[in-house]
């Protein structure tokens, strides 16, 4: 999932400066699940602005709603026919969400209020963690499905650097766990740890976000088109 | 300075295997506590939402008041623990909002400490008063726009009937037959 995490009321506060009214926009999928945008922190979040920009001075009417999807256009288009009364939007979605609801609404501010972290999974209650880096050119194969881009503060491809402590912990951050030591120890475990020993070309990072924005294209889901001689 | 005349509002949300019981006894052994405190009778303060706090204060309190089971004697074991994690993470949100986090506070009281509640509701009471009205304006709820459009709804009920003609195809009693 997309990890995100609340900016700061004082932040938000700021970008809601000289709005007179807002509507408030969650998502129900990644950010709802970790947390972070989901129904329960819009009303939160709306709460507490509400009462920030009425301290402040500068009461500002918030309205809430939640949608499934908010990086996908039809599950937000609907919202189209209500903005006309709004000076902002404020959406508590992934960066994605942000721009889907810009994209959608070209006449409309949007506004964060959410920092997008990174693509994790939960590793405990109330806690996440970084699983993938979306390079584009996915290695786990060959790692025993622990990615040493993600997870190594180095992103080193050839094994620890040899700041791993005796516990298996990062010398950059303790409460890292060492990638490689745990790459190791896992295909170890599946007695695969001579797949270790196979020499690797460089890793291509031209698929990695270098190139600029990315794209997939699929035929085979587009609409179809009639080509010239088809009848 | 603040008025000597201003009543606050206080709304406390109280477990009811103890803090409620408490409040009780308290009444029945005739140990005073203000009447501006009042009790919202919850199964645990477990069952406290973080929205629940700040909505008492958006809709008017000036104080709000989590009262739960001594610590390590909650019924449901950690009820008043998770309570306790969640009133320090409003309590920092109350500070960025501008409200002070005094206004919010969380005791922990048995069922026998009827004496003990009332002394901690009077004392509760009197810090509300020093830090004066919160200085919200009450303004009337912001609107819930509904989840669901009644267009999603339409395509929902457009699958639906999709899904029914499927069903209907491949109704058994019309296996064998010729489909005209």
């Amino acid at each position: 999932m997309i990890v995100a995490d609340q900016k700061p009321i004082e932040d938000i506060k700021q970008m809601l400066r000289g709005k007179r009214k807002v509507l408030a926009v969650g998502c129900g999928t990644c950010v709802a699940v970790c947390f972070a945008g989901g129904k329960r922190e819009v009303g939160l979040l709306c709460s507490a602005l509400r009462m920030a920009t009425d301290l402040a001075g500068e009461p500002v009417e918030i309205d809430e709603t939640v949608v499934q999807r908010e990086c996908e256009q039809e599950y937000i288009e609907h919202l189209g026919e209500r903005l006309d009364e709004y000076d902002a939007i404020l959406s508590l979605g992934c960066g994605v969400g942000v721009q889907s609801l810009a994209d959608s609404f070209p006449n409309t501010r949007v506004l964060p209020a959410l920092n997008t972290k990174f693509m994790g999974a939960p590793s405990g209650q109330g806690v996440w963690e970084e699983r993938c880096q979306g390079c584009g050119n996915c290695l786990l194969e060959y790692t025993g499905g622990i990615c040493p881009i993600s997870r190594c503060p180095k992103q080193l491809m050839n094994g620890p650097c040899g700041g791993t402590d005796q516990g298996g912990r990062c010398e950059v951050d303790p409460e890292i766990p060492c990638a490689w030591y745990n790459i190791w120890a896992r295909m170890d475990n599946l007695n695969i740890q001579d797949e270790l020993m196979e020499i690797h070309p460089p890793k291509d990072w031209s698929t990695s976000r270098d190139g600029g924005m990315r794209r997939i294209v699929r035929k085979d889901l587009q609409k179809p088109e009639l080509d010239e001689g088809d009848s | 300075m603040p008025d000597t005349e201003f009543e606050p509002q206080i709304i406390a949300f109280c477990c009811m295997h103890c803090a409620y019981a408490a409040a009780d006894l308290a009444g029945s052994s005739r140990h005073e506590y203000p009447v501006s405190l009042k009790i919202v009778a919850l199964p645990c303060t477990g069952r406290t939402d973080m929205g629940h706090i700040l909505k008492t204060f958006e809709d008017g309190a000036d104080g709000v008041l989590v009262a739960g089971c001594l610590t390590g004697r909650c019924h449901y074991q950690s009820g008043n623990l998770y309570a306790k994690q969640r009133v320090e993470y409003v309590g920092d949100l109350l500070e960025q909002i501008g409200l002070q986090h005094e206004r919010l506070r969380m005791i922990n009281v048995s069922a026998g400490m009827g004496a003990r509640f009332a002394e901690l509701a009077s004392e509760f009471t009197e810090t509300i008063k020093l830090l004066g009205p919160t200085g919200l304006t009450k303004k009337p709820r912001s609107k819930e726009i509904p989840l669901a459009p009644e267009k999603s709804t339409k395509l929902m009920q457009s699958t639906l009937a999709k899904n029914e003609q499927i069903i209907h195809w491949v109704d058994p009693k019309s296996i064998g037959k010729s489909v005209a």
